[in-house]
């Protein structure tokens, strides 16, 4: 994952007030690793509070998203291939890995699908 | 004026069919439109009729075809029968075989083209090992043999989760990118508004009892033809899976649709209508040559 796209996630999704308010009921820390660059994302009532870049001692998260940086490179771009396009088209396909309590992630999976979008560039209309 | 401003009634009629399913009496809800060769369109896991709503209203298609849906019980505007809420919800084949003979019976349809999505796409394959004279042709979108589980199902039905957007946010993924906005809502809109549980059951066909990979080589083409369209976006039958359903199914016809996902007729219906109108031409086309 280019860390300039995480870095900016925070701004992007805590700007777009739909989505913050899909997420008015979530409340969670998760980590993202990309090969072995890790982050720990916390989000609060839909709003990322922060995001910490590895590496880390003792991590305390509530599921883990794990993916090779190939991975999250092809997913990252304007236009996705097929199996690239999804989250859970990587979960299919077995090069993202979910672990620890699915629940939060499942239950705002909408919510989730558009933060993960927000990696993506930005559609520029000239 | 802009005509399309105008208060407006679509061709499409629909209607309650009352009939035996499973032994019992069932309120079936049927929509139709168009005149010809009857067309029966076999709705997605978790969605209903609407999902057809584009084909219902192009008027080239509905020139030569009497287009027909139905919701399965529990879906749409179909009454689920009495005493569903005693017991687990899970279609198999033999029941989803049998409903759609006694609707096809019940409509007094003669050798329709039967075509189906997903689940829908599956059944055709038990349809043509099953009754291939019964159909003038048979039409598999997104068709598989099997899918293998890729995701815990329980997330689909469980109090502490909404079911409506858990099973949107399942399906999100396999429309295509570019399908139009509108259109890509709507097949979500779809899913949103499913009943507790009945995603879920459609998929205990889909994935646990309707495991067709012994059996497809048995289809004879000959007695009734089998199409196929996927879309490349598909991660639920992927292009791999339907194109291991050719090799398999001598005299069967894959076409890869490009861009599209698993929901061809909602989520993108005119760039579907441009891989289904060559498909229907092949079929006339054909029934012409054996002289049917």
């Amino acid at each position: 994952m280019a860390d300039p796209n995480i870095q900016q996630l925070a701004e992007r999704v805590n700007s777009d007030a739909w989505l913050v308010h899909r997420g008015r009921y979530l409340d969670v820390r998760f980590l993202v690793a990309s090969g072995t660059d890790q982050y720990v994302i916390e989000i609060h009532k839909g709003r990322i509070d922060s995001i910490e870049h590895g590496p880390f001692v003792m991590p305390r998260w509530t599921f883990a998203m794990k993916a090779e940086p190939d991975v999250w490179e092809k997913f990252c771009v304007s236009h996705p291939a097929p199996r690239f396009h999804d989250l859970m088209a990587l979960i299919r396909f077995k090069t993202l890995l979910l672990e620890g309590d699915q629940h939060p992630f499942m239950a705002n999976l909408l919510y989730f699908k558009d933060v993960f979008a927000c990696l993506r560039p930005l559609e520029i209309s000239l | 004026m802009n005509p399309t401003t105008q208060p407006y009634f679509e061709p499409v009629t629909g209607r309650y069919l009352h009939l035996e399913l499973l032994g019992q009496m069932h309120r079936i809800y049927v929509e139709e439109a168009g005149e010809g060769t009857p067309l029966l369109c076999l709705h997605t896991a978790g969605s209903d009729t609407r999902q057809y709503r584009a084909l219902l209203n192009d008027p080239a298609l509905l020139a030569k075809y009497r287009v027909i849906t139905f919701d399965l019980p529990r879906h749409g505007k179909s009454s689920p029968g009495a005493g569903w809420h005693k017991f687990e919800y899970k279609l198999t084949s033999r029941d989803y075989v049998d409903i759609i003979c006694a609707v096809t019976d019940a409509l007094a349809l003669e050798k329709p083209i039967v075509m189906g999505c997903s689940i829908g796409g599956r059944i055709v394959l038990n349809l043509a090992l099953e009754c291939p004279e019964r159909f003038g042709a048979l039409i598999g979108l997104q068709s598989g043999a099997h899918v293998h589980p890729y995701y815990d199902l329980q997330w689909l039905h469980r109090p502490d989760v909404q079911g409506g957007e858990t099973c949107a946010g399942i399906v999100s993924g396999l429309i295509g990118p570019g399908a139009p906005e509108t259109d890509r809502w709507e097949t979500l809109w779809h899913y949103m508004q499913g009943g507790p549980g009945v995603f879920k059951g459609d998929l205990y066909f889909y994935k646990i009892d309707g495991d067709l990979r012994q059996k497809v080589s048995q289809i004879d083409t000959r007695r009734c033809p089998l199409y196929l369209l996927t879309g490349e976006y598909d991660y639920s039958c992927t292009p791999e899976d339907s194109l291991e359903l050719e090799r398999l199914i001598p005299g069967s016809h894959l076409t890869l649709m490009e861009g599209i996902g698993h929901f061809p007729m909602s989520e993108d219906p005119e760039r579907f209508l441009s891989y289904l109108r060559p498909v229907l031409e092949q079929i006339e086309s054909s029934k012409v040559a054996r002289n049917d």
